[in-house]
């Protein structure tokens, strides 16, 4: 017989227990040779919230979604997802965690050989064996319909443009159904249209899936209208974390300047 | 020339190699500090060994990947392998005719072609083509993945990379090996024959009779199947090396170029060990 405490103090029931953030990092850092890239990040999102990551270009937002999702291993510090560390996780017991999150690479990373249908059913053919095939390919279609590339199905990836590119990466990160989703400058390349369509997106499914998002911009607009919370990055530090209007009412040199300049 | 030496009598350090080709292969580059970083390389090497080797048996297996790769590397080797095999037969038949008429053992031919194609020259001649086609293919492949993040892609779809890309790789060139050494090995008999046929005239059949004459499974099966440790060779040479690239577009060739030497220089080096494990386990 389970105790009341045992099974709080299983997994499963972490994910849903929403006083344990989804993603929290703590005191991240990380070097690259002699160049230190992060010095001490410490940030959580629980889920339901969508946290935006602003910074210049090569403060180590890319890196820090990185090691998030345990591409690359911090120097020191703690990364863990539902409340588990993942540091030191063998390959197996680390894919069961990122089952649960989607992740957007900056530069879409589509498999080349694969079509644009074929790369969103990846994740599916590797994970989700109980769908039978016409179930996948209807899931994939709903996917790219939702970022509004239903019409590319059977192109490859080097025959779209970059915006494009990024759209079929979102759906690919979908895929899952994620409940934490990492994203790296989504709207970027894309015009305002789209970029707004893919906010709306994210709002739609924060709303309905209750997910954990952590969004790199350099989009105010957009950071403003997705995100409850937004963290920027200097010099390998959170120099500030709060609301938009948090943001704006900062007196801190460097966030008046980052917004005067957006 | 002229400079090399000017440079060495003046004192002067001759300028070193761009790190560019060799930075993976320090083997070819000594210079003070290349034997660590061999060792280093090796030792990862080693680790990616133990990983693959892993994941080979443990499921869920990626077979339709393997039958895909199976199909790829045969049918680039293939042509290759034949044209290669069969011109070593000709050549062969052509030195030996020469050697063994001036030492009066003309009868022997048939038999000198057929011990050298099937022990030597079939297997080498063919871990060596594979070793440039399908080496440099896997290499550039897997290094254009990489820096494009497609392999950081798959892993982060909670797919092992190991699993999907390097184990059907590298089982494939265990197994398409032997099968395309069999091509070269006939193609070099029968080309063989037929360089000996143009200048008197003799039947395949009785080629191939008095060349297999003395001969039993021994002289044909290992030499045969130790291709498939060629194979392993190159398969695990060229993943590892495409899976490590670093340093966008200039990394994918230098993996590319890196495959190739390491790999077929390894192969060579292999085949001296096999050949003599195999004269004293089958003598
Ligand atoms: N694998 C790596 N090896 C060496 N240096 C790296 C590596 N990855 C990142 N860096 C360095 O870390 C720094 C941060 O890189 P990162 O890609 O995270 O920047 P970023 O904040 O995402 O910038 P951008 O907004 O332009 O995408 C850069 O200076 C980069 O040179
Ligand atoms: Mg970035």
């Amino acid at each position: 017989m389970d105790t009341i405490d045992q099974i709080a103090a299983q997994p499963e029931d972490a994910e849903k227990d929403s006083s344990v953030p989804a993603v929290a990092v703590e005191d991240l850092h990380k070097s690259f040779g002699t160049q230190r890239v992060l010095n001490g990040i410490s940030l959580t999102v629980k889920r339901g919230e969508t946290l935006a990551v602003l910074g210049r270009s090569g403060t180590g937002k890319s890196v820090l979604l990185r090691l998030i999702i345990g591409l690359q291993n911090p120097d020191s510090g703690s990364v863990r997802i539902h409340g588990q560390d993942i540091a030191g996780l063998a390959l197996d017991d680390l894919g069961e965690i990122r089952k649960k999150m989607g992740f957007l690479f900056q530069h879409a990373a589509l498999y080349d050989s694969l079509t644009v249908e074929e790369n969103v059913a990846f994740p599916l053919q590797h994970h989700k064996q109980e769908m039978s095939k016409s179930e996948q390919a209807d899931r994939v279609g709903k996917l790219l319909e939702e970022v509004g590339m239903e019409g590319a199905l059977q192109k490859m990836p080097s025959d779209i443009s970059g915006g494009m590119q990024k759209r079929v990466g979102l759906a690919r990160a979908l895929a899952l159904e994620p409940d934490i989703l990492l994203l790296d400058e989504p709207t970027a390349g894309l015009d305002p249209i789209s970029s707004g369509e893919i906010d709306d997106l994210i709002l739609k499914l924060q709303a309905e899936h209750h997910m954990a998002s952590v969004v790199v911009t350099h989009d105010l607009h957009s950071a403003k209208a997705i995100a409850d919370r937004l963290a920027l990055l200097n010099e390998g530090k959170v120099v500030i974390e709060g609301s938009f209007e948090e943001l704006q009412n900062s007196d801190i040199e460097f966030v008046r300047e980052f917004l005067k300049h957006s | 020339m002229i400079d090399k030496k000017f440079t060495a009598l003046a004192g002067v350090n001759p300028p070193q190699p761009e790190k560019g080709i060799l930075l993976d292969a320090p083997l070819a580059n000594p210079s003070p500090g290349s034997i660590s970083k061999f060792l280093e390389w090796f030792g990862d090497l080693g680790i990616f060994f133990w990983r693959v080797a892993r994941a080979t048996v443990t499921p869920p297996f990626e077979f339709r990947e393997l039958f895909r790769q199976l199909d790829e590397i045969g049918s680039q080797s293939l042509p290759l392998v034949a044209l290669a095999g069969a011109a070593t037969g000709v050549v062969l038949s052509l030195e030996a005719r020469y050697s063994l008429t001036r030492f009066g053992a003309k009868s022997l031919l048939p038999a000198a072609i057929v011990f050298s194609v099937i022990h030597e020259t079939g297997p080498i001649i063919t871990g060596l083509v594979v070793s440039g086609r399908v080496g440099a293919g896997i290499g550039a492949e897997l290094a254009s993945m990489k820096v494009t993040e497609q392999i950081d892609a798959v892993e982060a779809s909670a797919v092992n990379p190991y699993k999907l890309l390097a184990v059907p790789r590298i089982l494939a060139c265990i197994l398409m090996l032997p099968l395309l050494t069999l091509a070269a090995d006939l193609c070099g008999l029968v080309m063989g024959w037929v360089a000996q046929a143009l200048v008197e005239p003799l039947s395949f059949h009785q080629f191939i009779n008095s060349g297999f004459k003395g001969a039993d499974f021994n002289d044909f099966l290992p030499p045969t199947f130790k291709t498939a440790v060629f194979g392993l060779i190159i398969g695990l040479i060229a993943c590892f090396q495409g899976m490590r690239t670093q340093g966008g577009a200039a990394g994918v060739g230098r993996a590319a170029t890196s495959s190739v030497v390491l790999s077929s220089l390894f192969v060579i080096l292999a085949d001296v060990v096999l050949v003599k494990l195999i004269l004293i386990f089958f003598p």
